[in-house]
């Protein structure tokens, strides 16, 4: 991470990898004895591994057609259950650097802004439209334009969801909160001073 | 509903409000930053390499869960990435002079267990740790978040998190519970309601005679499950049961200040006539003890109903429930009491507690553990275990064929050596039935409240908790 430079999101393009199914918790991107770590560099590597075991080479993360792809493609609710940012540092490493679906989890959503990774939903019928497309189509290159809220790809400019907030920090590049926070000085302590519980550090 | 008229959450959120960021987020200072060994050191490495120090340390507390072993506890720990963590851990805190409850110093336990036990979670407050779980501080009225490592570092940086608002869902649970019907029936009881992703957006007010009438421990267990619902956090508003709990605790005020304190804690509840994004009731009487028997915790129902058939239930749901029948290998339409179980897992962030451990001891006292079934009872920490020593619950265990075990998150999440193996299916008083939860890519789990769970462990199978006795 770059200690001076903002780094503004505005567009992520890149092909896709379409993963079926809702409620895919963050269990499953990254099973927990994977996290036994100090650091997050090996997290790419155990990215949906049971899962991938499981489906014996199915799975649409070994799918030879999807190789390479920068942007996954989910369902309802992605991403729920532990706040472990292990999840989205995992399919970070794996070469994802957006995520577009029908619903994402709080945690899991606000742990890839901070990353800076896009997370956009689509209506029930163009996500639906987006997968199929993609699964007949797995080389189109498919774009996030976050200012425009727009999904474009082969099956058309699909409106996208992403919250005006979270949109301008990507723009901004502020999604790297630390800096942003630092900036309100001795707010905070001021704001700490206010409440009862609180003494102020030595 | 009057002007002034404010809900908990408005209340503490307003109070620790930093600034408005440009985004339209809000910049909140977070009065307790809890940390543990998973997701801290990343946190840690990232301010070192950033170059500022840590902003408020005297506000941030460790201790060790996740991975510490619940067999031999003595160091270095035989799983050398565990060593590593733990030393990393010891570390930090070290150089950033952080109170860590260490496992010597006797106060050692999972980080949800024992902010609570030590007084450090406190009405009013603002409380996150880098644990989807940290929403059981709410039990106290306390609005607590779990976060990511990006914003452990954050709050490590500035002792505060931007954060968007939140709408506030209150959910009062009406009437009396049945017999056997516990603090955890009435969680999966709500998140079957209203879905696990039905929260998202809200935080959760639980209210109700029900509520009024729990204990604090009852209270953290449903509070506890508030994200396994969707909802960032969950809270109870503070009454005489938070003050009371609270007295002469380590971090609690003094003597000499508890009263005026109380008062003001107490004031922090709820307003009347204060503004709802929205209001759900629950009938308490009618919740069953309930029990997992698919893939998340909403796929529960009460121990006497059948497992759902795909297709009696709505169109958004059929395939996670065909999903879930494949991979639990459960027949759509059997009962779920009587299903055959390999494991008994009493413990964790949810059900650890001291009053958990309580009433799976008198359920243990009926019988024997069923030949065959591996069994876990890990006391929440170490307080837990000491107390439970004192009123001699090992020994009501062990006399039962229990395994007594050392405190930590243990088989919850199986990051320690405790784990399911193959095929074998868990009750669990845990928090999460997710696919691998458990430690084997292919194990599978029923939730259920800890008696619950100790009858299981008895009969072999799953049973009705209303027919023991």
């Amino acid at each position: 991470m770059s200690k001076e430079t903002l780094v503004k999101i505005d567009t992520v393009k890149g092909t896709g990898c379409v993963v079926r199914g809702d409620d895919i918790d963050t269990d499953r991107i990254i099973p927990a004895r994977f996290m036994k770590e100090v650091t997050f560099d090996t997290m790419g590597e155990h990215a949906f591994e049971d899962a991938r075991l499981q489906a014996k080479g199915e799975h649409p993360l070994d799918d030879e057609r999807y190789a390479g792809a920068g942007i996954l493609i989910v369902g309802q609710n992605f991403g729920c259950g532990s706040s472990r940012e292990h999840a989205p540092q995992a399919l970070m490493r794996f070469g994802f650097n957006g995520f577009i679906g029908g619903s994402f989890a709080e945690i899991f959503f606000g742990n890839c802004t901070a990353l800076g990774l896009p997370c956009v939903t689509l209506s029930e019928e163009n996500l639906s439209k987006l997968m199929d497309s993609v699964e007949l189509d797995p080389a189109q290159e498919i774009t996030i334009d976050v200012a425009a809220s727009k999904v474009r790809c082969r099956a058309g400019d699909l409106d996208a969801g992403i919250p005006e907030g979270t949109k301008q920090q990507l723009l901004e590049g502020s999604w790297d909160a630390t800096r942003v926070l630092l900036d309100a000085g001795d707010l905070i302590e001021k704001t700490a001073a206010g409440l009862p519980y609180v003494e102020l550090p030595a | 509903m009057t002007e002034q008229a404010k809900s908990l959450f408005q209340k503490v959120w307003d109070a620790h409000t930093v600034r408005e960021l440009p985004s339209g987020q809000t910049q909140l200072f977070i009065g307790t930053h809890l940390i543990h060994e998973v997701t801290s050191p990343q946190a840690f490495a990232m301010i070192r390499e950033l170059g500022v120090p840590v902003r408020f340390p005297n506000r941030t507390f460790a201790t060790v869960d996740h991975i510490i072993p619940t067999d031999d506890q003595s160091r270095p720990f035989s799983d050398e990435l565990a060593e590593a963590m733990m030393s990393e851990l010891e570390r930090n805190c070290r150089d950033h002079n952080i109170t860590f409850f260490s496992p010597e110093s006797g106060t050692q336990g999972i980080v949800h267990v024992i902010g609570p036990e030590l007084g450090l979670t406190q009405p009013g407050m603002t409380i996150a740790c880098g644990d989807s779980h940290t929403a059981t501080h709410g039990a106290f009225g306390a609005i607590a978040f779990g976060i990511g490592t990006s914003q452990v570092r954050d709050l490590l940086a500035s002792q505060s998190m931007a954060i968007a608002p939140l709408k506030v869902r209150r959910i009062e649970v009406t009437g009396e519970l049945q017999p056997g019907v516990f603090a955890k029936d009435v969680i999966l009881a709500i998140i079957r309601q209203l879905g696990v992703n039905g929260g998202v957006g809200y935080a959760y007010e639980y209210a109700g005679e029900v509520f009024d009438r729990m204990t604090m421990e009852e209270r953290m267990t449903v509070c506890n499950m508030s994200i396994e619902g969707g909802a960032r956090c969950g809270y109870v508003n503070p009454d005489q049961t938070t003050v009371e709990y609270l007295r002469g605790r380590r971090f609690s005020p003094d003597d000499e200040h508890f009263a005026g304190k109380a008062e003001a804690w107490l004031a922090l509840a709820s307003d009347q006539g204060c503004h709802y994004d929205d209001v759900v009731t629950i009938d308490g009487s009618k919740i069953e003890p309930s029990v997992t028997w698919g893939i998340h915790p909403g796929h529960n129902l009460g121990v006497g109903e059948a497992i759902p058939t795909p297709n009696e239930v709505e169109d958004s749901e059929r395939a996670g429930v065909e999903e879930a029948l494949e991979y639990m290998d459960f027949a759509a339409g059997a009962s779920i009491a009587g299903t055959p179980i390999d494991v008994a897992f009493i413990g964790s962030c949810t059900n650890g507690r001291i009053s958990d451990l309580r009433e799976a001891a008198k359920v243990a006292k009926t019988g024997r553990v069923k030949d065959g079934v591996r069994t876990f009872v890990v006391p929440g920490s170490r307080a837990v275990q000491k107390q439970a020593e004192e009123e001699g619950l090992p020994e009501i265990f062990r006399a039962a064929g229990f395994d007594w075990r050392e405190p930590g998150c243990s088989m919850c999440l199986a990051m320690n050596p405790d784990k399911l193996k193959g095929r074998e299916v868990c009750a669990s008083s845990s928090n999460r039935n997710f696919k691998g939860r458990q430690g084997s890519p292919s194990g599978r789990t029923l939730l259920m409240s800890p008696a619950m769970v100790a009858a299981a462990a008895i009969a072999g199978e799953v049973v009705d908790i209303r027919k023991i006795d």
